[in-house]
């Protein structure tokens, strides 16, 4: 069996991010990377997987810069087999990014693509539905808990309010929920052990796929600074405020 | 020359520490440090990690690795934010175990140093002695030969892990005679009779840590236990110098930026006289200072790291990285503080806990006197 998992590289969301001082972007001087927590989520179900399975190899995948090794090298040392970086610099919108991926698993035919529900850079989330459309595959979206039986795969959702249970025969995507699982930390063995897995480059143009953004980030702007907040003296004015100002009760 | 000793590998294996941190270390330092104690199985977690093995060969179970990886370990471990923690471990790999790896049998590393980097079992490294601190010539402790066995008579001070080691390695008087050329180091078993563990030591800062007082009152310890050869043991403790010097600076070096970061965060956010303290220009001078002061040590002492990698002779630079750094961190940690004004005084913030951590720096391992008198015999004879 072969599992798919698409990484980014993504700027640390525990840090905060600056803009630069003309909005065209994120000042990324001095500015630490790692994979979208999502996608290590995805890495470590699909390692999971291989762990009571055994015969399963497991490929990540990442578009971007040269950069992008390393969080192709950290889902390696998690314990990935090997990567491929389509080397792509700049800003691809999610159209381009299914296009590039649909051509990835078509000459890497995979039993399973296992994804992260959506990039913490731009929230954007559409990719893995446009791939699953591309390649008229069944998607299972927002997984908490994935089982696999011979060829049938079992996916419990997350929904608003509540949990769905959906099933699908191989091959097929899911995008990982937050809840799906605790991931690994990249142990020392593994990490020098990763550096000797191999690592292909292509670029999208190898893959046959011409980009031509759909998209395109215009500006970027910081969110409106945070109003003063007010303490009230009781319960009634709170609930008051709540009502009459706020207009949230 | 751009001083970076950090590859790719390096900062995923920092990301990993500074995961491993997060979740393992910061929700719990302030109670160690308040406890006084640590839990014991924080020494299998970090072994299981192979955090404790990184420079020691896969076949003791170590990684393999060479110091600058041991850096990323020390630094992400010292914004946990226990100090005293770390000063314990650091006992382990880079105090009590190296000369086993040196000078060690087979044997020896196989039964000590394995056990060790698992983190199955705690080390101490005692050479203190009541009477004996910078002068480790001075010490009195007595091993004397009687058959296959050692005798062990005397007393340690300031050992640290010294209530919770399961060995010592343990420097005595094997010809007393002869001054420094009649010390040996033994690996010494703490469930020998006639050991005992004195009073617990309270300490200025690095609380969490284990201080403690040593007794040996006629304790056989197997001849097969002593390091390398006998009264070699001067030689042995000043070549361990070397590592435990430098990761002390290392260490040094991290509570100094950990410290400066924790006022950049603060005097962003205080107000005073209508703007936000950074705003003021006289807070603005002071902190670029230190920010120079802690960038121009950090690129010394990678500077130092990348020599000593590489096999050269750094004993002068070490010195001077242990030297300059320990008392650059005290400077930078106490000017820190000031920037919190009364909240820096309080334990609501970390940052008077780091201060009382890092003015070990110029006494353990070697006092900043001690290096000044290494530094002049190697520069000014
Ligand atoms: C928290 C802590 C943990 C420790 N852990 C360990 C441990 O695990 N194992 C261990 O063996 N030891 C340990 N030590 C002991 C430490 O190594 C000694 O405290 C240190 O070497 C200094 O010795 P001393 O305290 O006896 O001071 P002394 O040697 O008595 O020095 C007193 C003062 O005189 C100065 N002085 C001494 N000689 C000279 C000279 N020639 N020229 C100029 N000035 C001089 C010193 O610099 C110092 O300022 C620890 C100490 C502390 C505080
Ligand atoms: C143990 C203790 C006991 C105390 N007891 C009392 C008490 O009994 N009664 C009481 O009323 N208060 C008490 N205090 C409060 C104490 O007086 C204040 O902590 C002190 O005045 C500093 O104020 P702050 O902590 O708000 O710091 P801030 O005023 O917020 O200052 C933060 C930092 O900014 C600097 N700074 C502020 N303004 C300027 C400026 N214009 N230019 C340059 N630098 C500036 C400060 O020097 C400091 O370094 C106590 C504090 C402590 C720690």
């Amino acid at each position: 069996m072969k599992i798919l998992v698409p990484v980014k590289r993504v700027p640390d969301p525990d840090v905060k991010i600056k803009l630069k001082k003309d909005g065209s972007g994120i000042d990324t001087e001095g500015l630490k990377f790692v994979i979208n927590p999502f996608d290590e989520i995805a890495v470590e179900e699909a390692i999971r997987i291989k762990e009571r399975l055994g015969d399963v190899e497991i490929v990540v995948v990442s578009i971007g810069g040269e950069e992008s090794t390393e969080q192709l090298r950290t889902a390696m040392a998690m314990g990935a087999d090997r990567a491929i970086l389509v080397v792509h610099p700049d800003y691809i919108d999610p159209p381009n990014v299914a296009a590039i991926l649909a051509k990835v698993v078509e000459k890497e035919q995979p039993d399973l693509i296992i994804a992260g529900k959506q990039a913490v850079d731009d929230d954007l989330g559409q990719a893995m539905q446009m791939l699953a459309e591309m390649l008229d595959y069944p998607q299972a979206t927002f997984a908490s808990k994935v089982e696999i039986d011979g060829t049938k795969v079992t996916v419990v959702r997350e929904v608003d309010g509540g949990l769905t249970t959906v099933e699908f025969e191989m091959p097929g995507i899911i995008t990982a929920e937050l809840r799906l699982n605790e991931p690994r930390y990249a142990s020392l063995p593994g990490i020098m052990k990763a550096k000797r897995k191999p690592l292909d480059k292509m670029t999208p143009a190898d893959l046959g796929v011409e980009v031509s953004p759909k998209l395109t980030v215009k500006a970027m702007s910081e969110p409106p600074a945070r109003k003063a907040g007010k303490i009230v003296e009781s319960v009634d004015e709170l609930v008051k405020l709540l009502h009459e100002e706020a207009k949230v009760i | 020359m751009r001083c970076n000793i950090f590859t790719q590998e390096h900062e995923i294996f920092r990301r990993t520490v500074k995961n491993f941190v997060e979740k393992e270390i910061k929700p719990y330092a302030t109670e160690w440090d308040e406890k006084e104690e640590f839990p014991r199985e924080l020494f299998k977690r970090l072994g299981e990690l192979g955090f404790l093995g990184i420079k020691y060969p896969e076949k003791y179970g170590g990684a393999g690795l060479d110091f600058t990886y041991e850096t990323v370990f020390i630094e992400e471990m010292a914004r946990g934010g226990s100090l005293g923690m770390l000063l314990s471990i650091l006992v382990q790999t880079d105090m009590a175990t190296p000369a086993i790896y040196h000078f060690g049998t087979e044997e020896q590393k196989e039964k000590f140093l394995k056990p060790a980097l698992s983190g199955e079992k705690i080390f101490a490294i005692g050479i203190t002695e009541p009477g004996a601190g910078s002068d480790v010539a001075a010490i009195k402790t007595t091993a004397k030969r009687e058959g296959d066995y050692y005798i062990v008579n005397g007393s340690k001070t300031f050992i640290t892990n010294g209530a919770i080691a399961d060995y010592i390695t343990l420097a005595v008087k094997t010809a007393p005679e002869k001054g420094h050329r009649g010390i040996s180091l033994l690996i010494f078993d703490t469930g020998t009779e006639g050991f005992s563990v004195g009073k617990h030591i309270k300490k200025m800062g690095n609380w969490a840590s284990n201080t403690a007082e040593l007794f040996f009152d006629n304790c056989r310890v197997p001849v097969e236990n002593r390091i390398g050869g006998e009264n070699m043991g001067f030689y042995y403790i000043m070549k361990g110098f070397e590592t435990e010097r430098l990761s002390g600076a290392v260490m040094a070096q991290a509570a100094a930026e950990y410290a400066l970061e924790i006022a950049l965060k603060y005097v962003k956010e205080r107000e005073a006289f209508g703007k936000k303290i950074i705003d003021l220009q006289a807070i603005r001078h002071r902190l670029v200072d230190l920010m120079t002061e802690v960038e121009v040590s950090k690129r010394f002492l990678y500077y130092v790291i990348d020599k000593y990698v590489s096999g050269e002779d750094t004993l002068t630079e070490i010195t001077m990285a242990k030297l300059w750094i320990g008392e650059m961190a005290i400077r930078v940690a106490n000017e820190a503080l000031q920037f919190l004004g009364g909240y820096g005084y309080t334990r609501e913030y970390p940052i008077e806990r780091i201060l009382r951590d890092v003015r070990l720096y110029t006494i353990g391992g070697g006092t900043s006197e001690i290096m000044r008198e290494i530094l002049s015999k190697r520069l000014l004879s």
